[in-house]
């Protein structure tokens, strides 16, 4: 390919930068000072004085709990998703009855489903179950809704294993669970780590869920400390930004180890 | 769980022998429907009863505690009178057009320019990636404190802002939150169509180039028709995200100035949770989940989506 210069793009690419990245330094510059700096010399300006105070502050009230309590959602979340979806995709790409068939339409039905739409109902379920402000109640819906997309992924990339494959372990006598340890899961590695990626992404984000199933502050998770924190302490703006900086910190380490399984997990949803 | 999810070979094989006996090769060594079951089972708990359980409720009383009563037609005919809700609705769809309109000529122009593979556009992608990775929660807080009308940047740019109170006038409300969607979500379909952009055979560009074509010309003639069902795809998920728009709305301007951005999602939570009216909030659910599924299937009808082979692989 020829590389022609093309200003009109490079000019429009860079205006999305500074859209994207205007909003990231006022939010990391605010963190690094006090609440009068910042009040004083606006959100614009570089901190004169450089401090920690508003992590500190932040983790003492509260945000140490929760960021455990999101740990645990998600690890469950996680754990869920991985024992369940492989096998689901498994029986779906490979098995010939017409019922795993049924099973994933119903799958794919469930990408169009909000969870709003479902949130007075799973808010009576969970109440009838008893796991009302219970992090259990956090984790079953929300490992539910994970799922779709996660089956999605993941029969995608079953897929791609040629047939031959298969045949060839059939005729030496394996039976469905050998070529699934032996066959299916070394070759879709990829696609485990991109669902890991997800429904870890997911958990870590989740809001609904956990604003209206728990409500006390043992039970919280990290989404709803800052939205306490926004209704409570709102003014305390670099208080709060401190909070969503230690609230994305693992999701940026995740991003830069596990980029590749991210995006190409996003681009087989929507592409071609 | 652990163990339903692992289910023995032996079971399986049995099942479907049974179901296959006319033609005994097919089956063997495949899995049969017990491998999906767990999931299923768990899936159809947590997601399709409530599905189901939600129209059961929109015909019923229930404050939240004790039992639902039925009530027939009841909430139903309250909504229809109800100013607010028909307000919410047209909310909902304006922000939905609204954030269709923005997002979609932004990530066409955004994909297209990031497939190329030059090393620079590698570097910025990933970092205009990052918005797509925080919570919508952390989005917003972020986005209020910056636009916080004291505090914020528009204090320091009144030039711009004017008196500074974006969040004091319905055109202003509505307008952050359109931008702030179109912040967090231009990444995902930025990237659906960076991929869709790569999967343009190269032999197109070729052509084009030998007949003259420029870069415009190329952009209008080859690859916005090859784009053609992403931009469907595309445009479905920003229609339900659009109108499922909740987070942002609570956070950012819990629905005001006065009901001025009180969208359907909203108002059904503050019917449900604060109102404590869950039958009317199952209700508003319904009708939103109704309203999702129409504009999908009349958008993938009159493109002619479901027509087309190539969509349908891996599906």
């Amino acid at each position: 390919m020829k590389p022609r210069p093309n200003l009109l793009a490079g000019f429009g690419s860079s205006v999305w930068l500074f859209v994207v990245g205007l909003p990231l330094y006022v939010m990391l510059i605010a963190t690094f000072q006090s609440r009068a700096d910042y009040a004083a010399n606006g959100p614009l300006a570089f901190p004169e004085h450089f401090t920690l105070d508003n992590y500190v502050d932040d983790l003492d009230g509260g945000f140490a709990q929760y960021f455990l309590n999101t740990v645990v959602v998600t690890v469950a979340v996680v754990g869920i998703v991985v024992l369940l979806v492989p096998p689901l995709a498994y029986a779906i790409v490979r098995s010939d009855g017409k019922a795993t068939g049924r099973v994933f339409r119903l799958f794919l039905l469930g990408l169009a489903i909000p969870s709003q739409a479902v949130i007075v109902p799973m808010f009576y379920l969970i109440n009838e179950a008893g796991l009302y402000d219970n992090l259990l109640g956090v984790i079953l819906p929300t490992a539910a809704f994970a799922m779709p997309v996660c089956a999605l992924i993941l029969t995608g990339v079953m897929r791609d294993i040629t047939p031959e494959l298969y045949e060839a372990m059939t005729v030496d006598g394996a039976s469905p669970w050998t070529i699934f340890r032996r066959l299916v899961l070394p070759l879709s590695k990829s696609g485990l780590s991109t669902i890991v990626v997800f429904s870890s992404l997911q958990a870590w984000n989740g809001f609904l869920f956990p604003l209206v199933l728990t409500q006390s502050s043992e039970n919280k998770v990290i989404t709803m400390g800052l939205y306490d924190f926004q209704t409570e302490h709102g003014v305390d703006i670099p208080g709060l930004l401190a909070a969503v900086v230690l609230s994305m910190l693992p999701i940026l380490l995740v991003y830069l180890f596990a980029r590749r399984a991210l995006v190409q997990g996003l681009m087989g949803v929507g592409g071609k | 769980m652990t163990t339903a999810a692992v289910p023995t070979a032996d079971s399986t094989e049995k099942s479907v022998r049974r179901g296959r006996s006319s033609r005994p090769a097919t089956g063997v060594g495949r899995p049969g429907f017990a491998w999906a079951a767990p999931a299923a089972v768990f899936f159809g708990l947590f997601a399709l009863v409530p599905l189901v359980l939600v129209v059961v409720l929109s015909f019923t009383r229930w404050n939240g505690l004790g039992s639902p009563e039925f009530a027939g037609l009841d909430n139903w005919s309250r909504l229809l009178d109800d100013p607010v809700m028909v307000k919410s609705l047209w909310l909902s769809l304006l922000l939905t057009v609204l954030g269709v309109v923005v997002q979609t000529p932004i990530s066409i122009l955004l994909g297209v320019w990031a497939a190329g593979r030059q090393r620079n556009r590698a570097v910025l992608s990933a970092i205009y990636f990052v918005p797509l990775l925080l919570s919508i929660t952390a989005v917003s807080v972020l986005w209020r404190a910056v636009l916080d009308p004291n505090f914020g940047v528009p204090s320091q740019a009144k030039w711009l802002f004017g008196d500074g109170n974006l969040f004091g006038t319905q055109t202003g409300a509505l307008g952050v939150l359109v931008f702030v969607s179109t912040w967090q979500f231009t990444p995902l379909h930025t990237l659906i169509y960076q991929g869709a952009a790569r999967a343009v055979p190269g032999v197109l560009y070729e052509a084009a180039r030998i007949d003259g074509a420029g870069t415009v010309r190329q952009f209008f003639h080859i690859t916005l028709p090859q784009l053609r069902n992403t931009v469907v795809t595309s445009m479905i998920l920003m229609v339900v995200g659009g109108l499922t728009t909740f987070d942002t709305v609570l956070i950012l301007t819990q629905g005001g100035p006065g009901t001025d951005t009180t969208n359907s999602a909203y108002y059904m939570y503050q019917k449900a949770f604060k109102s404590f009216d869950f039958g009317s909030a199952s209700a508003i659910a319904l009708l939103l989940v109704l309203v999702a599924t129409l504009v999908s299937l009349v958008m993938v009808r009159l493109t002619g989506y479901d027509r087309m082979r190539s969509t349908m692989e891996g599906v």
